[in-house]
C-alpha cells in the first residue's frame, strides 16, 4: 500500500517532525514498505487466537502506594531550556 | 418545533492515593512548583512506569459501587498528543480494553422521575500538569508538573440524560459516591472532581441523535446546567435558522454565560492510541476484588433507606443527611445521645447546616459537637428549654462551642415551670392591663393572646407557653363571676 503524500504530510505534522520533501519522499517510501508487511501478516489466518496487547506472557506487577521521592527540582531541571521561579518556562500557550 | 436535549457526562476524579499513578511521587495539592516530580513523571527517557496498587483497588472499588463488571484483563494505551504540560507528548490512559465496563447509577432530579443512568465505563489513565498563563510576563506561560501522573479515572456516562436537571442530579451522585467511598476528595475548585458534558438536541420523538457537541470547563454543578441550558438554546436556533451544528468542543465561560469554541485544531482528535509497552496487561486478581468489596462502605441509597426506616425520616430529609457520609455520620452520633431522630434531623438539617453553609464551613469542621447538639435536643425534650429558646441556646453554641448545660445555667434560660411563679407574674400583668381585662370580660377572647404576650416579655421567653396559656385564662374567666 502505497502512502500518498498528504497522509505523510499529516502524520509529520502530528509528530512534530520537519520533513523537507525530499525526506518527505523517503518516508513514504519506507512507511509503505512497513504497511506493505503488516498486509502480509493480516493474510494470516487468527480467527480463535486472542488479541496480543504485549508480547510478554505476564502481568504488570504493582507497588505499594508508598511516596518515596523527594523533592529534586534543581537537579531535574537542569536539563530544561528555560526555567522561571521554579517552573517551566515555554512561549504562551494559548492566545 | 419541540426539541429534547440528549447528555452524556465524562467525569474525571482525581484518586485519592498518596502516590502517583507510575511513580512514588507525592499528589499532595499546592506543593511549591515541580517539587513532587521525578525522570518517570518528566518523562525522562529510560525511565518506566510501575503501576500503584492502590489506585486500581480505588477504581475496582467505583466499579462496584456502580454495579459494573470488573475486567480480569485490561490494557493501557497511550493517548498521544503535545502540549506543554505532557512532558511525555503522550498520557497513558486506557482505550479498547478499560477496566470497568457496564456500570448503572440511579439519580433523583429535582425534577421528574427517579432514573437509572448506565456507565459505559470507568478507566484509569494519568493527570496531566497546569499551566499558568498570567502573572509570569508577556508571551510566557510557566509550567507546574507537580500534578503529572496523578491518578485518575474517567467515568463515563451512556447518553442517557434527557434535561440539565438529570444532569446535575447524575453529577451530584456521583460526587457524593467517590466522597463516599474515600477515593476522591471531590473538590471541584482545586479540579479533583472535573466533569465534561456531551450535548446534542433533536426533535421530541426522533429516535436518532443529533450532532453533539463537547462542553469543557465546568467546574462547579452550578456551571453544569448553566452551560446544558445555554448549549440547548444555542443549538436549537442553529437548527432553527437552517444552519448545522458542527461536532467540536466549546469551551464554557462562566463569567460572560456563554460557550465558545476552541479553536479546533485538524489533529485535535486524531490521538493514535496503541497498547503502551512499557506496561504489562493489568490483572485484576481475585484478592484484589474481594479486598475492595470488604472495603465498601454502606452507600448512600442504602443509608437513606436505613434512614427512613430506623428513624423515620421522610424521604427528603433521609436524602439531604446521607449526602456525605460525614454528614449522615454526624446526625447519627447526634441521635447516639439519645436525641429524638426527628427533631434531631430538624436541628443538623435546619438550624445547623443553615449556620455551616453561610460561613461556608464543612460539617466535619462544625463548632458544634455532635454530642452537645444531642444534648441541646433533650433539653427541649425534657423541657428545660422550649424549641424557641433553643435557638437562643443554639447561638452562643456556635460562637464559642460551648455545651448547652453551660449556656443555659449562665445565660438563666431555663424555662419556668413553676406553677407559683407563674401565676405572680400572670396577677401582675392582669393588674397593669385593666382596659384589656375589661375588653376580655366584654367578650373579646382574642385578648387573651396579648396578656400571654405580656407575661413571656416579663419571664424574657422563659415561661412554660402552655401552662402561661392556662394560668392566664384561669385567672380571667374566675373575674367574670
Amino acid at each position: 500500500m502505497a502512502l500518498d503524500r498528504k497522509t505523510t504530510e499529516q502524520m509529520a505534522r502530528l509528530a512534530r517532525l520537519r520533513l523537507d520533501p525530499e525526506q518527505a519522499a523517503d518516508v513514504a517510501e519506507d512507511l509503505s514498505r512497513i504497511l506493505d508487511m503488516i498486509d502480509r501478516i493480516e493474510e494470516v489466518d487468527t480467527a480463535g487466537v486472542e488479541p496480543l496487547a504485549h508480547p510478554l506472557h505476564l502481568a504488570q506487577p504493582l507497588r505499594p502506594d508508598e511516596v518515596i521521592n523527594a523533592p529534586d527540582r534543581d537537579r531535574l531541571q537542569q536539563s530544561a531550556p528555560d526555567v522561571l521561579e521554579g517552573y517551566f518556562r515555554v512561549p504562551r500557550s494559548v492566545e | 418545533m419541540e426539541f429534547e436535549p440528549v447528555i452524556g457526562l465524562e467525569v474525571h476524579a482525581q484518586l485519592a492515593t498518596s502516590s502517583k499513578l507510575f511513580c512514588g511521587c507525592s499528589t499532595r495539592y499546592g506543593a511549591e512548583a515541580n517539587t513532587q516530580t521525578c525522570p518517570v513523571c518528566l518523562g525522562m527517557p529510560g525511565s518506566l512506569p510501575v503501576l500503584n496498587r492502590e489506585a486500581v483497588r480505588m477504581a475496582v472499588m467505583m466499579g462496584q459501587a456502580v454495579e459494573a463488571e470488573v475486567r480480569g484483563r485490561s490494557v493501557f494505551a497511550r493517548k498521544n498528543y503535545f502540549y506543554p504540560d505532557l512532558p511525555k507528548g503522550y498520557q497513558i490512559s486506557q482505550y479498547e480494553l478499560p477496566v470497568i465496563e457496564h456500570g448503572r447509577l440511579r439519580i433523583e432530579p429535582d425534577e421528574g422521575a427517579p432514573k437509572l443512568i448506565g456507565i459505559t465505563r470507568i478507566h484509569m489513565e494519568e493527570d496531566a500538569g497546569k499551566s499558568l498563563h498570567e502573572g509570569f510576563g508577556e508571551g510566557v506561560t510557566a509550567i507546574d508538573l507537580n500534578r503529572t501522573g496523578t491518578p485518575l479515572i474517567e467515568i463515563v456516562s451512556e447518553p442517557d440524560m434527557r434535561s440539565p436537571a438529570e444532569a446535575v442530579a447524575y453529577l451530584k451522585k456521583l460526587h457524593s459516591m467517590v466522597r463516599y467511598l474515600e477515593i476522591c476528595d471531590g473538590n471541584m475548585q482545586e479540579g479533583s472532581f472535573r466533569c465534561d458534558a456531551n450535548v446534542s438536541i433533536r426533535p421530541a420523538g426522533r429516535e436518532e441523535f443529533g450532532t453533539r457537541t463537547e462542553l469543557k470547563n465546568l467546574n462547579s454543578f452550578r456551571n453544569v446546567e448553566r452551560a446544558i441550558h445555554y448549549e440547548m438554546a444555542r443549538q436549537q436556533e442553529v437548527i432553527e435558522d437552517g444552519g448545522h451544528v458542527f461536532q467540536e468542543t466549546r469551551l464554557w465561560d462562566a463569567d460572560a454565560g456563554h460557550t465558545r469554541s476552541m479553536r479546533s485544531k485538524e489533529e485535535a482528535n486524531d490521538y493514535r492510541y496503541f497498547p503502551d509497552p512499557d506496561l504489562l496487561p493489568l490483572e485484576v486478581s481475585e484478592t484484589l476484588v474481594d479486598e475492595a468489596r470488604s472495603s465498601l462502605p454502606e452507600l448512600p441509597d442504602a443509608k437513606r433507606e436505613r434512614f427512613m426506616e430506623a428513624y423515620g425520616l421522610k424521604d427528603y430529609d433521609a436524602s439531604v443527611l446521607t449526602t456525605s457520609r460525614e454528614l449522615a455520620d454526624y446526625y447519627e452520633r447526634v441521635v447516639a445521645t439519645g436525641a429524638d431522630p426527628k427533631l434531631a434531623a430538624n436541628w443538623t438539617m435546619v438550624e445547623l447546616l443553615g449556620a455551616l453553609n453561610k460561613d461556608g464551613t464543612e460539617i466535619t469542621e462544625s463548632p458544634i459537637s455532635a454530642e452537645d447538639l444531642g444534648r441541646l435536643v433533650q433539653r427541649i425534650e425534657d423541657e428545660t428549654i422550649s424549641g424557641k429558646i433553643a435557638k437562643q441556646v443554639f447561638e452562643p453554641m456556635y460562637a464559642e462551642g460551648a455545651d448547652p448545660d453551660t449556656i443555659i445555667e449562665r445565660e438563666g434560660l431555663k424555662q419556668i415551670t413553676d406553677t407559683s411563679a407563674i401565676e405572680a407574674t400572670v396577677e401582675e400583668v392582669i393588674a397593669e392591663n385593666e382596659a384589656q381585662v375589661q375588653q376580655y370580660l366584654d367578650g373579646k377572647e382574642k385578648v387573651l393572646g396579648y396578656f400571654v404576650g405580656q407575661v413571656m416579655k416579663k419571664t424574657g421567653g422563659k415561661a412554660n407557653p402552655q401552662q402561661v396559656n392556662q394560668v392566664v385564662k384561669e385567672r380571667l374567666d374566675a373575674k367574670k363571676g
